[in-house]
């Protein structure tokens, strides 16, 4: 596999078996319940690929999707990067800017 | 239709002093197709790609809560359709806020200002499909006469389904209209990328659209006559609370709170505080008196404008308050996404403890904590609006939330408020 993977989690598919924080703890944190979110973007260099791949080969309800670089969320607009940003500056812990409620 | 459909005890619907209304009709009754297109509705459109830098120049945001810039979207859809897709409009009416009223007045009493925003919207991005998605069953109603009235060159379908906090959300509403149930999938992708039948879909909140026809008559420029620079034109609230009559008002970006409550006949001493945004903002402080109404003030404020949701608090307690939407969020969430229903179960009992004058220092050290840690941990937005309540609760009053864990306070002793549905404005005749 050449260059960086990309992957993103289906929390609502995620039934909290937590093999995915064992295996690659640098990409998915557990909540109190045990329950998995990614820590990133959800893109992967290669040198984390094995860990990774392991996560998601080992989850038992398949909430860790590989998608392709040239697949259908692979082309990006520069309009669409710039929602997720903003996205992300919601997520940030210490955010009081209260936006993004997504109606 | 001829017949009005608002209900005996719909909400006072009044235009801010001394400006025109753009989305309000203030003649009682449903504006029938006549009426809209004498009023110089329904006006042909010779150039989209003008009208979207109309839109763009007007600056005109999002009016489901995110306050997201239309034109943005409009441009990221309209080029996935020129990519070789086939892009879709939907028009999301299903206001599940409790506390917020706008979108069914809107839909009940101008159906034709929405769906002259619905067409305008898939004229700019190239879309033969729109679609109405709702579940107040008059809007529907009011939906379906003003399409049979209309001649429209575009195919536009109402979706309704049952009402739910959760099946506002916008890709709740795409997996509704594919077939699925009313509830958030994870992103991506999101609907601009992959929406209903996995093509770019539009989804915006039906007041967003029906400022379109508004701007296609005046220009953007014009559109900024009123309200700020960063929060153009004027916007739909609903004012709740206060023990006063609930109220859907138009007013411009800006102006003071103080104003507002003049205008809603509440004294300002009366106030502790308000619930913003219905129940996604969280609580601001009697620092609320000092703010005026825009995106970023209330940004400054560590709150937000939202939906427009406005209830005063001024008998009710604030914690008793924060304690009912808790409650609210830990039955009416999702149930799919683990950290959302174990976190809003878990958040609720401490804020219900709180009120009820039961709660630990300890129990305090584990809201305060889920509050950071659990937010941006669910699919939608859902999660993160318990999170805004706890936060604010504990950091706008942090006096009240230290009296209430030596007991309750005399209000939560004998009454406290409690509310499946806190400032739920009865919509429904």
């Amino acid at each position: 596999m050449n260059g960086p993977m990309k992957i993103r989690l289906d929390r609502t598919l995620c039934d909290g078996f937590g093999m995915c924080a064992k295996h690659a703890p640098g990409y998915f944190s557990n909540d109190d319940w045990g329950y998995a979110s990614l820590r990133s973007d959800g893109t992967v260099p290669e040198g984390d690929h094995d860990a990774v791949m392991r996560a998601l080969l080992d989850c038992p309800v398949h909430a860790i999707i590989e998608y392709g670089e040239h697949g259908p969320l692979g082309a990006r607009s520069p309009a669409i990067n710039a929602e997720d940003s903003s996205e992300q500056n919601l997520g940030a812990g210490d955010s009081q800017a209260i936006e993004g409620c997504g109606r | 239709m001829n017949s009005a459909i608002t209900p005996a005890d719909a909400p006072v619907v009044a235009a801010w002093p001394g400006t025109t209304p753009r989305l309000l009709r203030l003649t009682p009754g449903v504006e029938d197709y006549a009426e809209y297109a004498g009023g110089g509705g329904y006006q042909a459109l010779d150039e989209p790609d003008r009208l979207l830098d109309e839109v763009e120049r007007s600056g005109l945001l999002g009016r489901g809560g995110a306050a997201f810039p239309l034109a943005v979207k409009l441009r990221t859809v309209r080029d996935g359709g020129r990519a070789g897709a086939h892009p879709v409009v939907l028009a999301n009416g299903e206001e599940g806020e409790p506390a917020s009223v706008k979108d069914k007045w809107l839909l009940r009493n101008r159906p034709h200002l929405v769906l002259d925003g619905v067409r305008l919207a898939a004229r700019v991005v190239g879309a033969q499909r729109a679609v109405v998605y709702v579940s107040d069953p008059l809007a529907a109603q009011a939906l379906d006469a003003a399409l049979a009235a209309a001649d429209l060159d575009l195919s536009i379908g109402v979706v309704t389904v049952e009402a739910g906090y959760v099946a506002g959300e916008e890709t709740a509403a795409v997996r509704a209209v594919n077939g699925g149930p009313p509830k958030p999938t994870d992103k991506p992708p999101r609907p601009f990328q992959q929406g209903v039948d996995g093509q770019p879909t539009l989804v915006s909140n039906v007041e967003t659209l029906a400022n379109l026809p508004f701007i296609l008559r005046h220009g953007g420029e014009e559109y900024r006559a009123v309200g700020t620079d960063a929060s153009p034109g004027t916007f739909l609230a609903t004012v709740t609370g206060a023990g006063r009559p609930a109220a859907l008002y138009e007013l411009p970006h800006g102006v003071p709170v103080t104003d507002l409550l003049a205008l809603h006949g509440v004294s300002p001493e009366q106030v502790q505080g308000v619930l913003m945004g219905g129940y996604f903002a969280g609580l601001v402080n009697r620092a609320v008196l000092d703010a005026t109404l825009d995106h970023e003030t209330m940004r400054g404020l560590g709150s937000g404008l939202g939906c427009g949701a406005v209830a005063i608090l001024t008998e009710d307690c604030p914690v008793a308050v924060a304690a009912a939407v808790m409650a609210y969020f830990d039955r009416e969430n999702a149930s799919q996404c683990g950290s959302c229903f174990n976190g809003t179960a878990a958040m609720s009992a401490v804020t219900s403890a709180l009120r009820d004058g039961v709660a630990t220092e300890e129990d305090l050290a584990r809201l305060e904590r889920w509050s950071v840690v659990l937010r941006g941990r669910g699919a939608c937005a859902t999660l993160d609006a318990a999170t805004n309540i706890a936060s604010s609760l504990l950091k706008q009053y942090p006096e009240l939330v230290a009296s209430h864990l030596a007991g309750a306070c005399d209000s939560c002793r004998t009454s406290a408020f409690s509310t499946l549905r806190p400032y739920e404005v009865e919509a429904a005749s």
